[in-house]
């Protein structure tokens, strides 16, 4: 069994270290620090942290005016307030005048599980992608969760990271080498194309195991950034594969698999399966079973590869 | 002083002169708020904040927050009197390629220190920007500018409520209190009264003046440099229009520009 650790954990712990290096980095939370994780970066650096108390539209908007005035602001709480609490704050003071602010926020997809589909922020990703520069990580583990956190602080702009509250398996070792916006070959393969995002790049690489052994030969490509899109590298792979199925702990509509699809169209049309929620909001339940029950598994990420290479000319 | 208090007079009557000028030339735009608030940005652009138009990103400047976007012509008047820009390019409010936007954006103009427009967010940004100039240890201080009707916004509040909490004495609000905005009188549409009680409730530090009155607005400025532990908030009773007879208390002149024999008119008053 590899070792688990949420995307949430990673990034409290990487911001605590990012806060040393950095005296310019300041937090600030609204009353989720515990479960955002930012409470460590609290204990570390009290000064420069702030609890803004459960108003989530004016945190964004003072952590637009610290930045203003030269911070590095991370703002966190749980994606579905995040993005649609704060939606218009994020909007108009921190995307339009191009402010220097990180969102990290958390408790992004269903694997939120038992607070229920109120707190499933399952449209996120398609919220942020529409933000004019607006840069989005999607990490898909601890590592990549880190190395977002120091890429997020390097970029000049804003920037949304999605995290995940439960554990995800850790997939990149220490050598691991996060460009902003260009994803990862994990797996090479000729057959089929499973573009992935966030926690269902484990996934993918489980359902390429049980697709090998039927004889299909699937790539696997993890994409930590939805924005800028790698359109290079998913249109080589839809190229080289003939067709393509994307994974996504999301709506079908507006995110990744949007994002594919509307590459794909333009570029590369090829059978094309979406693996993500359709079309309707999360529920109660523990986090294994809304993936089972949501169609978020490897195996429905198999069964969308054999469906979409059937569909090949 | 009765010079100081007599030069900013007529600085506020060469901000509204611009104000009509470019409104005028624009077709659109606000001018009843922006003439409300000539004489507080007057005070505050040429008698209290540090500012060098020279180096519009010099640290040390004060910062000045238009939370009421839709004025912006008082403000890009007020910069443009300050040096931060040609007088002329006033004429180019509102034209596609223009610095002077419809609303203030920070990216465009050198001086404007927030983009703003959508109303509430421009007073969170100015509790963000006194937070961060505190952590630095500066003695730069925030101000911004409120409307009245912009009070609805509960953002106001939850910004109200931070800058208490975190007892931002480095910051002063003005609300522009012309009891107008674009649907009626403010207290038809959605009364905000009272206001003073209200900002004392989220522990602010609250005065009370004739917001047309210079001597009280300069008054009011020191009396909230010397509050500590408390940002201020400046409540200013205005006329909404003020100083163009035929838009004085007029709702209709909200959002409407003057028409080419309105700004000769109102240009003659304002002489």
């Amino acid at each position: 069994m590899t070792k688990k650790i949420a995307t949430r954990e990673a990034y409290g712990q990487e911001l605590v270290r990012l806060g040393a290096d950095n005296k310019d980095v300041v937090v600030l939370d609204a009353d989720l620090s515990k479960s955002t994780k930012t409470h460590d970066f609290m204990k570390n650096h009290p000064d420069r942290f702030f609890n803004m108390g459960i108003a989530e539209g004016n945190m964004m908007a003072v952590a637009a005016g610290l930045a203003a005035v030269g911070k590095i602001p991370f703002a966190s709480t749980f994606a579905v307030f995040a993005t649609g609490r704060a939606f218009e704050q994020i909007r108009n003071s921190i995307c339009y005048p191009r402010l220097n602010v990180k969102i990290a926020a958390t408790h992004a997809g269903v694997t939120v599980g038992e607070d229920g589909g109120s707190h499933q922020s399952i449209e996120d990703i398609a919220i942020m992608r529409s933000l004019p520069g607006m840069t989005v990580f999607v990490p898909a583990d601890a590592v990549e969760t880190a190395a977002a956190i120091r890429a997020a602080a390097e970029i000049k702009g804003p920037v949304y990271i999605r995290l995940g509250r439960s554990g995800v398996p850790v997939l990149h070792g220490e050598d691991f080498n996060f460009i902003p916006g260009e994803a990862v070959t994990l797996r090479e393969g000729t057959d089929v194309a499973i573009i992935a995002t966030g926690i269902m790049v484990s996934a993918a690489l489980e359902a390429a195991e049980t697709l090998a052994a039927e004889g299909i030969s699937a790539m696997v490509l993890d994409v930590h950034t939805i924005k800028p899109l790698d359109i290079f590298a998913i249109v080589e792979a839809a190229r080289k594969c003939g067709a393509v199925v994307t994974a996504e702990e999301h709506s079908i509509i507006g995110g990744l698999g949007s994002a594919v699809a509307e590459t794909l169209s333009e570029h590369q049309p090829v059978p094309l399966q979406r693996v993500g929620v359709r079309d309707t909001f999360g529920e109660s339940g523990k986090p294994a079973e809304l993936l089972q029950h949501f169609g978020l598994t490897a195996a429905n990420i198999a069964e969308a590869a054999r469906k979409a290479v059937s569909k090949k000319k | 002083m009765d010079e100081k208090i007599t030069n900013l007079k007529e600085r506020a009557k060469a901000i509204r002169r611009h104000i009509i000028t470019m409104l005028g030339e624009a077709g659109s735009g606000h001018p009843g708020g922006s003439l409300s608030a000539a004489d507080i940005v007057s005070a505050l652009f040429f008698d209290t904040m540090k500012l060098d138009p020279e180096k519009p990103d010099w640290p040390g400047r004060d910062r000045f927050v238009l939370s009421k976007g839709h004025a912006a012509p008082v403000l890009y008047a007020a910069l443009a009197e300050k040096g931060f820009l040609p007088i002329e390019e006033l004429l180019t409010l509102r034209k596609l390629g223009s610095r002077l936007q419809g609303h203030p954006d920070m990216k465009k103009l050198p001086g404007v220190e927030m983009s703003t427009g959508s109303l509430g967010q421009g007073i969170s940004a100015a509790v963000g920007m006194a937070m961060g100039l505190r952590l630095d240890g500066g003695d730069q201080r925030v101000y911004a500018l409120l409307g009245d009707g912009e009070a609805q916004e509960g953002q106001v509040w939850e910004a109200a409520m931070a800058a208490g909490h975190f007892k931002l004495d480095n910051l002063t609000a003005f609300l522009d209190y012309n009891n107008l905005q674009i649907d009626g009188p403010v207290d038809v549409v959605m009364n905000v009264a009272p206001l003073n009680d209200k900002w004392r409730a989220f522990n602010w530090h609250v005065i009370e003046i004739d917001g047309h009155d210079m001597a009280q607005i300069l008054k009011a400025i020191e009396e909230a440099h010397a509050t500590k532990s408390k940002p201020t908030v400046i409540i200013a009773k205005t006329i909404k229009g003020k100083g163009v007879s035929f838009m004085e208390d007029q709702v209709g002149w909200h959002g409407n520009a003057p028409k080419p024999e309105q700004v000769e008119q109102a240009l003659k008053e304002l002489a």
